[in-house]
């Protein structure tokens, strides 16, 4: 499937689902996620930096809780700092401007994204949850095993635990990006964005979006 | 509508005004928009509430009538756009939220007592 690169990104906060009507009448799952504007505070080129994004900043912050090497990056820029600084790697950033403000406003119903967050951590998950083991029976015998993983590998040969066998272990609090969502709508009075499915990460995570790079269209 | 929850903002566009008050047990006649090839009519479902469920936008209820002896129940969302009208007919007397128990009684038996305003 041709990878394509995105060109729009944006950066914005989870702020929970819920459903809208559809114009067939049919509830469409959406989560909302409010895309404060975005100042972009440095414009990174492949012959400046070896790669191309854009470094933006959102909301405000006292300039007090700055600290020099910061205060001096947002002045060189002639940009009021914000919350914290985001990197959104897009295919060609030339055509932006250190400055710029973009909004919810550069997508629109229909379009097609890809959304990142930080999972919700599950904390050390057995392999019935981490990995989507069936797990045993709960019958014909079964003693305190209902949820163990089963065999782990073969005897005297190999004598080891294969490298990667899944296993329990820490769940969630990666990063996941969740591909091909579809935008509901984009209300750039409220500055929200309403994206069909679920987003990874809990209520009021961050959480990037970018033009979606597979599929067709 | 007080917006508290997070996304009620949003909810407040899903949202209808012309929903009656009703609860379970009430009798209701929900008038249903169908649409067949491209005409659209009203088909209407009449039954007791036996229950409601969630809250805010995702809220639905069920109606369950008893049709040529058959037990025919539908859930729809309180705040469906699909759904022209809903009549109250009549209040029930219930102690119950969920009256799933109508589902095993036949006959009078699984008739909703009706309630009477006090004179």
């Amino acid at each position: 499937m041709p990878q394509k690169s995105p060109t729009r990104a944006i950066v914005g906060q989870k702020v929970g689902m819920t459903q809208v009507w559809d114009s067939s009448q049919r509830a469409v799952p959406v989560t909302v996620v409010k895309v404060s504007p975005v100042r972009v505070v440095k414009v990174k080129t492949p012959t400046t930096d070896g790669y191309s994004a854009l470094q933006v900043t959102y909301g405000a912050r006292r300039p007090s809780t700055l600290n020099k090497p910061e205060a001096g990056h947002y002045a060189k820029a002639k940009v009021d700092p914000g919350r914290r600084l985001v990197e959104l790697r897009i295919e060609d950033a030339s055509a932006y401007s250190v400055g710029q403000e973009l909004g919810v406003g550069i997508y629109n119903a229909g379009d097609k994204v890809d959304v990142t967050a930080t999972s919700k951590g599950k904390g050390f998950a057995g392999g019935i949850k981490r990995h989507n083991f069936a797990g045993q029976g709960a019958a014909h015998g079964n003693h305190k095993h209902h949820r163990a993983p089963g065999s782990i590998g073969a005897c005297a040969t190999p004598a080891r635990v294969f490298k990667g066998t899944r296993m329990a272990g820490r769940m969630g609090n990666q990063r996941v990006t969740t591909l091909n969502l579809e935008v509901v709508s984009a209300d750039a009075e409220r500055n929200l964005l309403l994206v069909k499915g679920a987003v990874p990460g809990p209520r009021g995570g961050l959480v990037l979006i970018r033009d979606a790079v597979k599929g067709s269209k | 509508m007080v917006p508290v929850g997070p996304t009620d903002l949003v909810d407040r566009d899903s949202l209808r005004d012309d929903v009656p008050q009703f609860a379970p047990g009430d009798t209701v006649r929900v008038h249903v928009r169908v649409v067949e090839g491209n005409k659209e009519r009203l088909q209407a479902f009449q039954g007791a509430v036996i229950a409601r469920k969630g809250s805010g936008a995702r809220e639905t209820f069920t109606v369950r009538k008893v049709s040529s002896g058959v037990g025919v129940e539908r859930t729809w969302p309180v705040h469906s756009p699909a759904i022209a009208r809903i009549e109250l007919v009549s209040q029930g007397d219930v102690r119950r939220a969920k009256l799933y128990y109508l589902r095993d009684r036949i006959g009078k038996a699984a008739k909703v007592k009706e309630r009477r305003l006090a004179r």
